[in-house]
């Protein structure tokens, strides 16, 4: 167990607790939770987690900030979404389109990184935002390849769509469709990804990118050459990103600018680090879960909350399901003004 | 007499019209330990600068062990066997005090880019940073977050992350600056045990006449960036340029 968590455990009892209870929901979704809606919603929750974890390694330990996060996510669901469309659908065009996309990534952070990195890290974060604008431009403009606004439909293999019944029996209560294949790939690739990222960070590589967090200057003069380090990282963060967003197109089995390129997604991904705790990997588990889930259902468990109270005066204006927004606004706030650490830096009891 | 393990030659830095290093050449060889004064803004700072890479040269030379390193980054300055202590403390402050040396010692073992083990799993590492932390006596603080310690703790640990480099030139810029009278001693021993070691080469950079007098072997004047004296102690103590650049009013005084 210490070596599948890399040493690196909740080391809060409650943490470990809300951890679990997050596995075991993710793990046993189809079956505790049926129904479509929490199947996408429960899928949602694995990639995001992957997505903002990578999002993690990157600004909570390497201490970077960097506006292309979802480009990449982008490159590796259309990596997939390019490879179907023009090779056709087979296992060997999605392992294509996935190395294709991760590697797109990785070699494009790195150029990024080397060439910005070297001056100064906030030239990195503006260069990343022209560069993330720049790809989102050129993913609408070349429709023809990419689907433009639009985005694309992706044929995936069969064994994966609803209409593959492998048995007729139902397991659990549950009839066994290729979508609930495909939500364990799904589940398992996203595991094994977090579960790598949690290694990398407590890796001696790991040691170094806090190292440089914490004092790039000292870092440099004992012996570890800053911009090599946080190139690595962007790469790392830009390839694992990607391959996120291959599961996701995989899952979605459709890709365009709205579901992976987009600013608030960007904004998200910024929003649930925050809340969950910077440096913690944990964070992202737990910060995902909260977001998502408040994205997804807090409009309709306001709606239940304004018919209750619709007997009291200005209580179900206030809980009507409109105002959803206002009041995930005034959650950040709470959470952010409460929880400067994030989550996860609270119940670890660190400052 | 040795071969010398450092070698400055004609170094010399301008910024804009003011020449704050001027020309300055000089060698440090094993086993001698070099104080180097002058009154403040003689360059004594922008000098070790210089040796270590945060500055580069307009113009001149450095040369580590007959390799010249002027062109040099400061790390692969670091990998190349210098070692320097900082004039303001200089440490990972959130990371705990094994943790400091731990980094030093996976840095000088080349194995930062090790991706898929787990830190704690190089044992190794660990324990020469523990015989590091041992052996400067801070072993009962491994544990603590650098922050929480206090001042004369965090400069002995800047002396330990420099042993623990165990480089073949040391250089210590005032490392006894802000300390107590009480605290500074454990410092200036853990440098006369720097220094013991025959292969060592330790620059010092230093205001306290007595810590020089107890420790230098040889003492180098800056006055305007420029090398004015450069000889054993006590040679250069009685020399007139001294007494009149810098020293005059000390060495009457005592």
């Amino acid at each position: 167990m210490n070596r599948i968590l890399s040493g690196d455990g909740p080391k809060s009892w409650i943490l470990a607790v809300v951890l679990l209870i997050i596995l075991i929901s993710l793990a046993f979704a189809p079956f505790l939770f049926p129904g479509s809606r929490s199947l996408e919603t429960a899928a949602r929750i694995c990639v995001f987690i992957v997505l903002v974890a990578s999002y993690d390694l990157l600004l909570g330990y390497g201490g970077i900030v960097s506006f292309a996060h979802t480009m990449f996510f982008g490159m590796g669901a259309y990596g997939v979404a390019i490879a179907m469309d023009r090779m056709g659908t087979s296992y060997s065009a999605l392992a294509l389109g996935i190395l294709a996309g991760a590697v797109a990534a990785g070699l494009l952070a790195l150029l990024t990184a080397l060439l910005s990195l070297r001056v100064r890290a906030i030239f990195f974060a503006m260069i990343t935002l022209a560069v993330a604008s720049a790809f989102a431009v050129l993913v609408s403009q070349l429709s023809g390849f990419t689907g433009g606004e639009d985005g694309m439909n992706i044929r995936i293999p069969r064994e994966l769509t609803p209409a593959f019944r492998p048995l007729d029996e139902r397991v659990l209560g549950q009839r066994i469709s290729g979508k609930l294949i495909n939500y364990y790939v799904v589940f398992f690739g996203c595991l094994i990804l977090f579960l790598l990222m949690l290694r990398i960070v407590n890796s001696p590589f790991g040691r170094v990118l806090l190292a440089i967090r914490e004092n790039a200057f000292r870092a440099e003069a004992i012996g570890y050459r800053v911009v090599y380090y946080r190139a690595m990282a962007t790469c790392l963060s830009a390839v694992i990103a990607a391959l996120a967003g291959s599961i996701f197109a995989i899952w979605l089995r459709y890709v365009g600018p709205s579901t992976t390129l987009g600013m608030e997604i960007m904004l998200d991904i910024l929003l649930i680090v925050v809340i969950g705790g910077m440096g913690t990997m944990y964070g992202a588990v737990v910060g995902t879960a909260i977001f998502v889930l408040a994205q997804n259902y807090l409009k309709s468990l306001m709606g239940g909350m304004s018919e209750a109270t619709s007997a009291l005066p200005l209580v179900p204006d206030l809980l009507s399901p409109d105002r959803w927004l206002l009041w995930l606004g005034v959650l950040f706030i709470l959470s952010v003004y409460f929880f400067p650490t994030g989550i996860v830096g609270r119940l670890r009891g660190t400052r | 007499m040795s071969q010398p393990s450092l070698v400055t030659k004609d170094l010399t830095i301008r910024f804009g019209g003011h020449v704050a290093v001027d020309r300055v050449s000089c060698a440090f060889r094993p086993g001698e330990l070099t104080a180097i004064v002058g009154p403040n803004g003689a360059g004594k700072t922008t000098y070790f600068n210089l040796i270590s890479g945060q500055l580069s040269p307009t113009a001149g030379r450095v040369e580590l062990l007959g390799q010249d390193i002027t062109r040099f980054t400061v790390s692969a300055r670091t990998h190349a066997g210098l070692g320097r202590a900082f004039q303001l403390t200089n440490l990972f402050p959130r990371l705990t005090v094994l943790e400091n040396v731990r980094l030093v010692v996976q840095a000088r073992a080349r194995r930062g880019f090790n991706l898929f083990t787990m830190a704690q799993s190089h044992r190794d590492l660990t324990e020469q940073a523990a015989q590091v932390l041992e052996q400067v006596r801070l072993t009962h603080l491994a544990d603590q977050t650098v922050s929480a310690l206090s001042h004369g703790d965090q400069r002995k640990l800047e002396v330990a992350a420099l042993i623990a480099l165990k480089p073949k030139v040391f250089m210590f810029d005032e490392p006894t600056a802000g300390m107590s009278v009480e605290e500074a001693p454990v410092i200036l021993d853990l440098i006369a045990g720097i220094k013991a070691d025959p292969e060592a080469t330790v620059l010092l950079v230093e205001h306290k006449m007595d810590v020089i007098r107890s420790l230098a072997d040889r003492i180098m004047v800056l006055h305007n960036g420029a090398l004015v004296a450069d000889g054993a102690p006590a040679e250069v103590m009685a020399s007139d340029i001294v007494q009149e650049a810098y020293l005059g009013k000390e060495l009457t005084d005592v």
